[in-house]
């Protein structure tokens, strides 16, 4: 069976990597850009690759139950619906704590992404990265005021890094 | 305006979507049914007809107010790997460099941000074994070091914008 899991420790929390099969990849080929706008888009990608509707949908039930299809929806581009202003924030806090002030400042609503990453000193002292977007700065600030408040004395430093430009985007892609 | 170019210090794109172009977002930003008709399963979740939702959904595609629509891979969970990495580049070497580093194939996202650190990009690779390699190769074709910033540890909520 396609996109069964093995449980891989990465010395955090467990994550199941996946195993695609040749069918499995073909159906991600053909959907990584985008789903048909059509009635019966599953339909229409079983068409193209020969496959019956039922497998292509079963087999992408399988991936989403899995964890390798994230979600199946829309990707706004948050600037065309306002949200200007994007902010990094950065922070240094214990190691020991990262996890619990993880959680809690991943929770807060204006932030859309939260994780631990590595320090790189000395050029690099934080380990906790918080992604805050808002209609403008002024929002954004005050949601970066809001984190420092939740964190307290266990932020020894932090930085917030303004995108200035967007140099590439492209998304995540296998190849045939 | 949809080429990947447009930064959030250019003029606004204006977009002119209405209500049921911002139920249409909110409704469809997880969820999308694996049935054989989805679209009329989230038509009338939201009192619309099908062809409606679909043609509102291509319309925003083509105007750039929604960037994709579809399954969204998760590349890690693919056997691939996936990385932040950061540059502190030299403002006269900085167009240079960004053309390097956005020419490999396996650079999926690269911004600009306002630091000594001041170019951010995140690598996806079919293999993890590769992301040492593509850094090896970005430092040498630059001559600049690349901090690697790989998670260690995801607090995911889930992204969500209220259109």
């Amino acid at each position: 069976m396609s996109a069964q899991g093995k449980t891989v420790d990465n010395g955090c929390d467990p994550v199941i990597e996946a195993e695609l099969d040749a069918v499995d990849r073909r159906i991600v080929i053909a959907t990584q850009d985008g789903l048909p706008l059509v009635r019966r888009p599953y339909h229409a990608v079983a068409r193209d690759l020969g496959l019956e509707p039922e497998d292509v949908i079963a087999r992408m039930r399988r991936l989403l139950d899995a964890g390798v299809i994230r979600r199946i929806g829309v990707v706004p581009n948050h600037y065309a619906l306002g949200y200007r202003a994007n902010g990094m924030s950065v922070w240094d806090v214990p190691d020991e704590r990262v996890q619990d002030l993880g959680r809690r400042v991943g929770s807060l609503p204006f932030v859309s992404h939260c994780y631990h990453r590595p320090r790189h000193l000395p050029d690099w002292p934080y380990n906790l990265f918080a992604m805050v977007h808002g209609r403008d700065r002024v929002t954004v600030e005050g949601g970066v005021d809001a984190i420092a408040r939740l964190l307290g004395d266990d932020a020894r430093g932090h930085r917030v890094l303004y995108s200035t430009r967007i140099l590439k985007k492209t998304g995540l892609r296998l190849v045939a | 305006m949809t080429d990947g170019t447009n930064g959030g210090t250019e003029p606004a794109l204006d977009p002119v979507i209405d209500d049921r172009d911002r139920a249409i977002i909110n409704g469809l930003q997880g969820g999308f049914p694996l049935t054989e008709t989805p679209f009329a399963v989230v038509a009338e979740d939201l009192d619309l007809h099908e062809d409606e939702v679909i043609d509102r959904v291509a319309a925003m595609l083509n105007a750039g107010v929604i960037t994709r629509f579809g399954p969204m891979y998760h590349a890690e969970r693919m056997g691939g790997g996936l990385t932040l990495a950061a540059m502190k580049v030299p403002d006269v070497d900085f167009e240079a460099v960004a053309a390097i580093v956005n020419a490999l194939p396996e650079v999926a996202h690269n911004y600009a941000r306002d630091h000594d650190f001041n170019m951010w990009f995140v690598i996806a690779t079919e293999s993890a074994e590769r992301i040492p390699e593509v850094i090896a190769e970005i430092e040498a074709a630059t001559g600049l070091a690349v901090f690697d910033m790989p998670k260690i540890e995801e607090f995911y909520i889930g992204l969500r914008f209220e259109a």
